[in-house]
């Protein structure tokens, strides 16, 4: 028997309701206005009272109208078809969607029910199973999309049949599985699962340690982040938080993206959608739109709807992972989530935590982080979910709660500053204050010692020191004035300035600059810094600036050029003329 | 407002606040408007029985008795061509003394656009002040205010732009305007023969500041009935937005609601966002693009309005006073505009992004410069160049009362990089160079 309520107050998308019956938390409810029905989910219980949050507008909601309970959480469709999809925070399916506007209660389908799919079977009949075990596959875009046992199945079946190589839809029986007590369960390619609960249809988790390479150089060659890694992304606005997750979904090497539009401008979204199908994948030749799915839950989209999408986000991209693929999941931003949990927490009138954020906000963002990882899954094969968060922080305060909550749960913290993109140094990560914990993991030291260079690693601690002796310098300077230090001093902070100019500061909107395939940042930072380890000799501090202004131009022609072509050639001609007008002793 | 026969009236009010009012009524609609006392009010929260209206012209003389009637509808707006050349109040009622006007009657604050149904921005805005085209084009459909102290010609500049922005339809929301301020706009619409095209709906500062909640759902709920029905390019002006919060927050602290960083409500930020993304390009050529004017305090833009603005904005223009010129211009480290990418070097020059870029940095080496000078250090040849090229650049590009087509702006930044550095200084694309530089 299903759960039944009447509306008792409401307060904004805060709605009381009286019910006659068992709720559970988290449980979804539909409240009946007319002819449409509202989703709305259960986030307290005190008596007959059940406090839900509605994922729409109240608007002419009435104290009486009734609602149905549905006897669950909030769940996702997991199936083929989820693949390019523009979904909201809800999985709706915003294509389905008629009109410009989106209308109340509109609530669509996030697959599609009578499309077939070439099912090619990869178990036998007989074969032990359990959650997450690959019975087979269909080819989805470019890419094997596993059909696996339902993850709410709990403990050991075996195949009783199984359906033959052919064409089905999602919702045709591929497989009847029995348990230990001979009891009968057909399975689809089509299963649900509930949002806020991790999918752990794996073996172990184990430290991560192999690259996720983004293109993106001050990532790459300074803070490198790996494949089931955590990172994020605080900076005031205007400092290139959606410009940096843009790029990242771009041209990061994974093998699906799921970008979670979370409370951030819907324009931004719009750029997604129209150039990411013209784009091209350079590591499939297929569209870029093929590997990635997008939830969009705008800032101006229903505040609840807001805090479940990136729940949603994840859950596709657990689901994804499970069939052992590298999965990117980008979330722009997680502070919008963040208020919304506290713009409910403030109408349910909880004491408040710091800046009126509810008190459990950390274990919330620690727990969400944790839900990325590389795994093992129980076939042996590997998946990863790497996860990284833009925060807007308050004021650009880094001292606030929620980027002060997610630097306790990411890794890899990008800082991005004001300062930096005041002088148009972009990508704005501050290369100082920011730092990758993964450079400490002796998995992942091996991993660059082996896979890019010997010295690799040496090369970019070398790097970090000279950009904060770099500073000093230039603050010494400003102290004391051009000529009140040595010309030492200069080349040292110009020197710093080579690697900040050729290296970090990226353009992202150059189609040659904008990505660095790992071989190339490779050549260009041995480039760098061996010419900046070069000894050099100046007789005044402005033939020091001058000169460093000429050798920077030309890096940053290379840079701007196709790879090894005549051109680059020519550049690099060109600076070596340059480097031996000053240099006095050349390394190695 | 006429009230209906056969409409309940209730006479018992339990509790009353500065700007709300609570009373026992049954069937009652969240958003519903109310008339207490002859004012206008609104349903914001419903206990039981118990509901709590929003009074938004203030509280002051309603009795325990006074007079409820519930009108059985959230507020709307009757929308119709009639609405262009009008002026109306944040009730949409007609202010200058003319007729009501008649069309289908819409209620405001509608719902969201879906976002797959949005076209990516990609019309250039010429304002013919190279401050904005040339570092922070505007592009139709953009959302974008001025951060501006209360002294800066912010009103003025607003207005330039939008008569020069050739939209079909200009929708003016004045929140807690100066009744200066608002002839201001008038005259300035009026002189330039545009007021046909204008339509306002204001809230001087003559009015209850609770009212002003209105002001933006009411210009944008007529926004959307141009550039969806009659797919016209629409400008909305809001100004001041800054006001429009100090409201929210009186509401909110009202209804005893936590308050958030500097005592603003804890949704000021969707509260704003709902406003703001209203800004939309339609792909059948319809668009709304929103002008707004914050005002700070003392510049200071960590403050929670600005700081959620500019979170939410495609954003944002300071305008500063440059005593080496003596002109007020457009700062170009402070202002942005998100969307400039979307047409610099498409609908502009494709040399435009670089110089752009360049001309910033060079600027920016001046600024440097400044500094040291400043702190009584010797000054480099490079500095000194830098130090006279700003002024020039300055005075050329950046002042507001420049005004010059999208070419005239590169060709006058790639002289002045002639004119004080060389081509290594600028560093510029060499294919760019080549074409540009000016001959001898």
């Amino acid at each position: 028997m299903t759960t039944n309520g009447i509306v008792a107050g409401i307060i904004a998308n805060l709605v009381i309701v009286e019910v006659d019956g068992p709720v559970s938390q988290n449980e979804i409810c539909y409240i009946k206005l007319g002819n449409t029905r509202l989703m709305a989910e259960v986030i307290k219980i005190i008596g007959k009272n059940a406090y839900v949050q509605v994922f729409e507008s109240t608007r002419n909601l009435k104290v009486g109208d009734t609602v149905e309970f549905a006897g669950h959480m909030l769940e996702v469709s997991l199936g083929p078809g989820i693949l390019s999809k523009n979904y909201d925070g809800l999985q709706n399916d915003l294509d389905k969607m008629k009109g410009v506007f989106l209308k109340r209660g509109d609530y669509t389908n996030p697959l599609e029910n009578d499309k077939k799919w070439g099912f090619q079977p990869l178990a036998k009949v007989g074969d032990m199973v359990e959650a997450g075990f690959w019975l087979g596959e269909v080819k989805e875009n470019w890419m094997a999309h596993k059909i696996m046992v339902p993850f709410k199945f709990t403990g050991k079946f075996t195949i009783k049949s199984l359906a033959p190589k052919g064409e089905y839809t999602i919702l045709d029986t591929i497989a009847v599985l029995n348990d230990s007590d001979g009891k009968e369960y057909n399975v689809s390619m089509m299963q649900k699962w509930p949002v806020k609960l991790a999918i752990k249809a794996f073996k172990h988790k184990p430290r991560p340690s192999k690259m996720m390479e983004t293109g993106i150089r001050c990532i790459d060659s300074l803070n490198p982040i790996v494949e089931g890694g955590t990172g994020f992304t605080p900076g005031p606005f205007g400092t290139g938080k959606t410009v940096l997750q843009h790029a990242l979904s771009k041209h990061a090497e994974a093998d699906m993206i799921v970008v979670a539009a979370c409370g951030e401008r819907a324009n931004e979204v719009v750029d997604i959608f129209t150039e990411f199908p013209l784009l091209d994948d350079p590591r499939t030749g297929r569209k870029l739109m093929e590997r990635t799915t997008i939830i969009a839950n705008t800032s101006n989209m229903p505040v609840a709807a807001r805090e479940a999408s990136v729940y949603t986000a994840m859950t596709i991209a657990e689901y994804y992972r499970s069939m052992g693929l590298k999965i990117l999941l980008l979330a722009d931003s997680t502070s919008r989530w963040a208020q919304a949990l506290r713009e409910m927490s403030n109408r349910m009138e909880e004491l408040p935590g710091p800046d009126a954020y509810p008190m459990d906000l950390p274990a919330i963002i620690s727990n969400f982080y944790s839900r990325a990882g590389f795994v093992q899954l129980n076939n042996g094969k590997t998946g990863s979910i790497t996860f990284i968060g833009a925060v807007s922080p308050a004021g650009g305060n880094l001292k606030e709660p929620v980027t002060e909550s997610t630097k306790k749960a990411a890794r890899c913290f990008y800082a991005l500053s004001q300062q930096r993109a005041d002088s148009k140094r972009y990508p704005a990560v501050d290369p100082i204050d920011s730092y990758s914990k993964y450079l400490e993991y002796d998995e992942f030291k091996e991993y660059l010692f082996q896979n890019i260079s010997p010295d690799w690693l040496e090369k970019l601690l070398y790097a970090k020191n000279l950009l904060i002796r770099g500073k000093e310098a230039y603050e010494q300077i400003n102290i004391l004035g051009d000529d009140g230090v040595p010309i030492d001093y200069h080349l040292r902070y110009w020197k710093s300035e080579v690697f900040d100019f050729v290296i970090l500061q990226q353009d992202a909107f150059d189609e040659i600059d904008s990505s660095t395939p790992i071989k190339r940042q490779k050549y260009m930072m041995d480039k760098v810094i061996n010419l900046i380890k070069d000894s050099y000799e100046f007789e005044t501090f402005d033939d020091v600036n001058k000169y460093f202004r000429r050798v920077i131009n030309l890096l940053k022609q290379m840079n701007y050029s196709e790879f090894e072509s005549a051109d680059f050639k020519k550049f690099e001609v060109e600076l070596e003329q340059i480097l031996n007008e000053r240099r006095v002793a050349q390394l190695a | 407002m006429e009230t209906q026969a056969f409409q309940k009236i209730y006479t018992k009010i339990n509790q009353i606040t500065k700007a709300t009012c609570s009373l026992s009524a049954k069937g009652v609609g969240y958003d519903e408007l109310a008339i207490i006392h002859g004012r206008l009010a609104q349903v914001v929260k419903i206990i039981g029985d118990n509901v709590t209206l929003q009074v938004f012209s203030g509280t002051e003389g309603i009795p325990t008795n006074a007079e409820v009637v519930f009108l059985g509808k959230a507020p709307s707006l009757k929308v119709s061509d009639d609405l262009a050349g009008r002026f109306f109040n944040a009730f949409g009622e007609p202010i200058d003394g003319g007729p009501a006007v008649e069309g289908e009657e819409i209620e405001i604050g509608g719902p969201s656009v879906n976002p797959v149904q949005r076209m990516k921005p990609s019309n250039m805005i010429f304002t013919g002040i190279a401050g904005i085209d040339m570092n922070n084009s505007l592009v139709t459909g953009q959302k974008i205010p001025f951060f501006a102290d209360p002294d800066q010609p912010y009103n003025q500049v607003m207005a330039i732009v939008a008569l020069r922005a050739k939209a079909d339809k200009i929708i003016l929301g004045g929140m807690g305007l100066t009744n200066d301020d608002y002839l201001f706009y008038k005259n300035v619409f009026d002189n330039a023969g545009a007021l046909d095209r204008i339509i306002s709906f204001v809230n001087t500062t003559d009015d209850p500041p609770v009212e002003r909640l209105l002001i933006p759902d009411m210009a944008l709920t007529a926004a959307e009935y141009f550039a969806v029905q009659k797919n016209e390019t629409v400008l909305v002006l809001l100004t001041d937005m800054t006001l429009y919060a100090d409201a929210l927050s009186i509401v909110s602290n009202r209804m005893d609601q936590i308050p958030s960083k500097d005592s603003m409500p804890g949704s000021l930020y969707s509260d704003l966002a709902k406003i703001y993304e209203k800004a939309v390009q339609f792909p059948s050529g319809g668009s709304i693009t929103i002008i707004a004017v914050t005002t700070l305090s003392g510049g200071d833009i960590t403050h929670a309005i600005p700081d959620n603005t500019g979170y939410i904005t495609e954003g944002q223009l300071f305008l500063r006073r440059d005593t080496e010129i003596a002109k007020v211009i457009v700062d170009p480290f402070r202002s942005l505009s998100r969307l400039k990418q979307n047409v610099i070097g498409k609908d502009t020059r494709a040399d435009h992004g670089q110089v752009m870029n360049a001309a910033i940095k060079l600027y920016a080496e001046a600024a440097n410069a400044k500094t040291k000078l400043e702190n009584g250090f010797d000054l480099t040849d490079f500095d000194e160049r830098s130090l006279d090229y700003a002024k020039e650049y300055s005075h050329d590009l950046l002042a507001i009362d420049v005004n010059i087509s999208g070419e005239e702006m590169l060709d006058t930044a790639w002289n002045l990089f002639k004119k004080y550095f060389t081509q290594a200084e600028v560093g510029i694309k060499k294919e760019f160079s080549d074409k540009y530089w000016p001959k001898d």
